[in-house]
């Protein structure tokens, strides 16, 4: 019979072609899901993987993917450390949310007064913002042994509120008739985190997404503080006797992944969303738990899988728009092709065995 | 402000319906994480449930057949989490969170078409003489079914894992897999069918919004209760009654803040809003104190190595 | 800078090099901030695309993008219809707003139209609805019709465009009923159908008999259903399904006329930025069948106040009229100017409670 046997190491080859297979594997089944809505399946497929990338308008595309890809990546590269310690932060959403208003709200304060260090104290606003916020769970943890799965996921519904309170209130613009929602910090030079190079989607969210990866990487290969984060996630008894003190990772794991995520929702708010309003966040810090998980946690893994996960959304918009796919089949489809990486993963780690049937 | 237009007793009644969604959910989910799993998708199985129940209450005009099968959709949707997490031993955090991309896209597939129709009413309970019974009769003895089919199952839950020897393996199953396997137990086949309880359970959370607490079909209709049920769960540290204690904690809120607002007390909404968050937050620190933990297993990939 | 310019030019250039293509077609995206099958404000908006390609045929070709998020993912789907030889492009939730300033001026000759905003450029119109018209026709109805004396209104966020249909409401309703009351509820949501179906619950409860809202979804008419004697209007569709029930009329923001004449501009070549906020005259408000729970009487006043508003004999802001404070906001026979209505911040003298901020 067949039997699933761990591999003493995970399999170089698979580690490359399993991220291939299943992106085929999705295309098949995406296929026959289009073609079961009535759509041509090899048009709807090249549209949303191909298109993007080396269409005639790939030119607009591809810094898009950058746009859209940073945020996540940010974020899950924030997240990837804690998930490898085996703490849990799930409320990046609140994080993100809360940096994007403590950092607008810095640029806000300085209206309409010019000045190049406007921008660089609304980063440390979005910084130190989505680190307060993780450090409630951070702190509760450690204090009380609160569980922070749950205390960062309510976090994010009390964020919603709070961006919802002030869309509504404190940051609402005194020049915008009385509707919700911020001044425009696009409007505003001294605030606004504007392409570096025009048309190549190169803002300063990505450019902190890079030094991200890199950073994360060093850290995590060369440093000690990346030993014991990887120490604690895989033996955290042997962990404890090498002189790791777990409560001073929970705050540092959480404090990395909040600072990184109110970056990201600065950035972003500054950017490319401009203004502060009710609907402002979009779940990239819910995407970025898929990303990291993708990634396999690891850096270089994660910016490839926010990468992947910003052409689906790119290629099911253009999708939507020529085909007239439902924005839902889009989401089914990204669905089986989570599915189909995870399945697929398996074989990185196991493999598939014929045995004779033991005798109990 | 006029505080006596609340009528408690309504207020009461219509707490119980606000909750029974969540309690269902969360109990489901509760059987799932006490066998070690944790499985993000609730808010998936609860819309996929909700669907699948209005249409098929829809198209046979029995919304008892509906609630059948919105438990069978659930059920099926988390057999798909059940296949990629148990059998090709995948990430439980991100395939949850796939199940629910999944199950809000193929729900609104299904329900492409139904639109716009009104699911058949559901039945509500009448005893003759308790049902009439003032203040009691329409706090405890008027609901429709389903908020009787949930308490029982609470109950269910709750008996099975105490006093149980299904319960007790579950239990071993959950705080220590290798133990349990040791013992013969066969780790995957008992997670595979508390998944798939989970699974019924959700569903039929959701089509108790889609078939009774609204009842319509809406693209996204839950809007986040799938969450909320998870959050439930630990909030309750993995115990049955403190899981309806807080579906009615988590329910009653909304009521009451709308209950308030509708009384004409000034209140800011969006702080009343966080409120029920906040709470649990206390709770939960509160009940940190407790020694009762997660499951010591959860979330964590079992295979038998020999 | 220079190659923003470049850019903008090789994009124009593609732009025009694809519109060129397919000028025999001309190509109308639209961009849904939900789903089409939301039953409400996204389902109208979709039904008046449906009927440019009845009116136009093999003219036109029709492209939308439904649940698309306000901010950057917008901007971007605007771009790519733009790109993809769209020559009109309708953009319908306010928070489109910056999103299609931004696009428009990267392709001047795409023609875009946004909806409920305020800011206009040589290429980009806006346009949006006099909902308070068909408030007006059901405070009429509601203060007509309430036995309780209790009116409960669902809103959904504290902003103008709401403040002003509550207000139209409760004129219109005490002008018949001097004892009516309204209670207000805040959903903070514009599409939640378990909350919007609670909150009708806790007004009914709380003794209301007639529910207005202004939410966009069937939830509240479902549950005023269940309750049974109770009635409600249609929001923003006809949601006539609830006809035999709760529904005794509706406010329809009916956009395919608005959507027709826009679309043959184009093709005529006689498009030019404009600032549109049409009513029930026009036809942009329609106000759905008025069923026969209504005696028969109050049908007629209704309608009456219906021709009046759409001849502009009547305006529903018309004074004598207080703040709820009491101070003078509009003298006897001062019809409120639009830019006081676009604003408007302030209860009418009458409301109770405070709105929220």
């Amino acid at each position: 019979m067949l039997k699933l046997e761990k591999r003493p190491q995970p399999s170089q080859t698979w580690i490359y072609l399993a991220p291939v297979v299943a992106v085929i594997a999705t295309m098949i089944a995406g296929g026959a899901l289009f073609a079961a809505l009535g759509k041509d399946p090899l048009v709807a497929i090249r549209t949303i993987f191909w298109d993007p990338l080396f269409s005639e308008f790939a030119f607009f595309y591809r810094p898009q993917l950058l746009v859209k890809g940073a945020p996540l990546v940010l974020i899950a590269i924030g997240l990837s450390l804690g998930f490898r310690a085996g703490i849990w932060n799930i409320g990046a959403e609140g994080q993100y949310i809360v940096g994007a208003l403590t950092g607008a709200g810095v640029g806000l304060a300085f209206y309409p007064l010019e000045g190049w260090f406007i921008f660089p104290l609304m980063v440390l606003g979005g910084a130190l913002g989505g680190w307060a916020w993780a450090m409630i769970p951070a702190v509760l943890r450690v204090k009380f042994g609160t569980n922070e799965i749950l205390v960062s996921l309510m976090l994010v519904y009390v964020a919603e509120q709070l961006l919802a309170s002030m869309s509504l209130g404190l940051m609402k613009n005194p020049q915008g008739f009385g509707f919700p929602g911020s001044r425009n910090l696009q409007q505003y030079p001294s605030a606004h985190n504007a392409e570096l190079i025009a048309g190549s989607g190169m803002h300063w969210g990505v450019v902190a997404a890079l030094i991200a990866v890199v950073f994360a990487y060093v850290l995590l290969t060369r440093h000690i503080l990346g030993f014991h984060i990887r120490l604690t996630g895989e033996a955290p008894r042997a962990a404890r006797f090498a002189g790791v003190n777990p409560g001073r990772l929970v705050l540092i794991c959480l404090g990395l992944a909040g600072a990184m995520a109110g970056l990201a929702g600065l950035f972003e708010v500054s950017g490319p969303a401009g203004r502060v309003s009710i609907d402002f966040n979009v779940g990239y810090g819910f995407t970025a738990i898929i990303v990291a998980f993708l990634g396999r946690l690891h850096p270089l893994g994660i910016a490839l899988a926010g990468l992947l996960m910003a052409l689906t959304y790119i290629g099911g918009e253009i999708a939507q728009s020529r085909l007239g796919l439902p924005a839902a089949a889009i989401q089914m489809f990204q669905g089986m092709l989570l599915f189909f990486l995870l399945a697929v993963d398996l074989m990185t780690n196991y493999r598939l065995r014929l045995t004779k049937r033991e005798v109990a | 402000m006029d505080l006596s237009s609340i009528n408690p007793v309504l207020l009461l009644a219509s707490l119980m319906v606000a909750a029974t969604p969540l309690l269902l959910a969360a109990v489901g989910e509760l059987v799932v994480e006490k066998a070690g799993v944790l499985n993000l998708g609730v808010e998936g199985m609860m819309i996929t449930g909700a669907i699948c129940g209005f249409a098929i209450a829809v198209n046979t005009g029995d919304p008892l057949l509906g609630v059948l099968a919105a438990a069978g959709g659930g059920a099926v949707l988390a057999l798909l989490f059940a296949l990629l997490t148990q059998l090709a031993l995948a990430n439980q955090v991100a395939s949850g969170l796939g199940l629910t991309l999944f199950g809000l896209g193929l729900s609104a597939l299904i329900g492409q078409g139904y639109q716009g129709v009104r699911p058949p009413s559901f039945p509500r309970l009448n005893i003759p003489g308790l049902s009439d019974m003032p203040v009691l009769g329409r706090i405890l003895f008027s609901h429709d079914l389903m908020v009787y089919l949930g308490l029982l199952i609470v109950t269910a839950v709750w008996f099975m894992l105490k006093y149980t020897r299904a319960g007790l393996i579950l239990r071993a199953v959950g705080e220590n897999h290798e133990a349990a396997h040791a013992l013969g137990y066969k780790v995957k086949r008992i997670r595979i069918m508390a998944i798939l309880f989970g699974g019924a359970c959700a569903g039929m959370g959701g089509a108790y919004i889609s078939l009774i607490r609204v009842p319509q079909w809406t693209e996204g209709m839950t809007a986040g209760i799938g969450w909320i049920a998870l959050a439930l769960v630990v909030f309750a540290s993995w115990k049955p009654w403190r899981v309806l204690l807080g579906a009615y904690l988590f329910g009653g809120v909304t009521v009451i803040q709308l209950n308030l607002q509708a009384a004409g007390v000034a209140i800011p909404v969006e702080y009343l809003a966080m409120s029920p968050y906040l709470i649990t937050i206390l709770v939960l620190v509160i009940m940190s104190a407790d020694k009762s933990r997660a499951p010591a297993s959860l979330g964590r990939v079992f295979h038998a190595s020999r | 800078m220079k190659l923003t310019q470049l850019l903008t030019t090789a994009a124009l250039a593609l732009g025009l090099a694809t519109g060129a293509m397919a000028q025999d077609k001309l190509k109308v995206g639209f961009v849904y901030v939900g789903p089409v099958g939301d039953g409400g404000w996204t389902y109208e908006h979709d039904k008046g695309r449906q009927a440019i390609e009845a009116e136009f045929g093999d003219k036109v070709e029709t492209v939308f993008v439904e649940s698309v998020p306000e901010g950057p993912d917008a901007e971007r789907v605007m771009t790519q219809m733009a790109l993809d030889g769209a020559g009109l492009i309708f953009t319908t939730s306010f928070g489109y707003m910056d999103p299609t300033i931004n696009v428009a001026a990267k392709f001047p000759d795409v023609k875009f139209e946004h909806a409920t905003g305020y800011k206009r450029a040589d290429n980009v119109s806006t346009y949006s609805a006099r909902f308070y018209e068909g408030r007006a026709i059901q405070g009429h109805i509601a203060g007509n019709m309430t036995e309780s004396n209790i009116v409960g209104y669902i809103g959904s966020y504290p902003i103008p465009e709401v403040i002003r249909g509550i207000n139209s409401a409760f004129i219109h309703a005490r002008k018949v009923n001097p004892d009516v009351e309204f209670k207000i509820v805040w959903a903070y949501t514009w599409f939640d159908p378990a909350k919007e179906a609670d909150a009708a619950k806790v007004l009914i409860e709380q003794g209301a008999d007639v529910i207005l809202q202004h939410t966009d979804s069937t939830a509240p008419l479902a549950a005023a259903a269940e309750a049974g004697n109770i009635i409600g209007f249609g929001q923003a569709s006809d949601m006539s399904e609830y006809a035999d029930g709760p529904r005794v009329s509706s406010i329809i923001d009916d956009w395919a006329p608005y959507y027709i004449a826009r679309t043959r501009a184009v093709m005529d070549g006689t498009w030019t930025s404009t600032d549109t906020w049409d009513g029930i005259g026009p036809g942009m408000v329609g106000i759905g069948e008025i069923t026969d729970k209504v005696p028969a009487e109050v049908k007629a006043e209704a309608l009456a106040m219906k021709d009046a508003i759409a001849a502009g004999e009547y305006h529903p802001f018309t004074g004598p009229l207080n703040k709820q404070d009491g101070s003078v906001w509009l003298a006897e026979g001062e019809v409120a100017d639009d830019g006081t209505l676009l604003g408007m911040d302030f209860y009418v003298e009458g409301i109770e409670g405070t709105i929220p901020n």
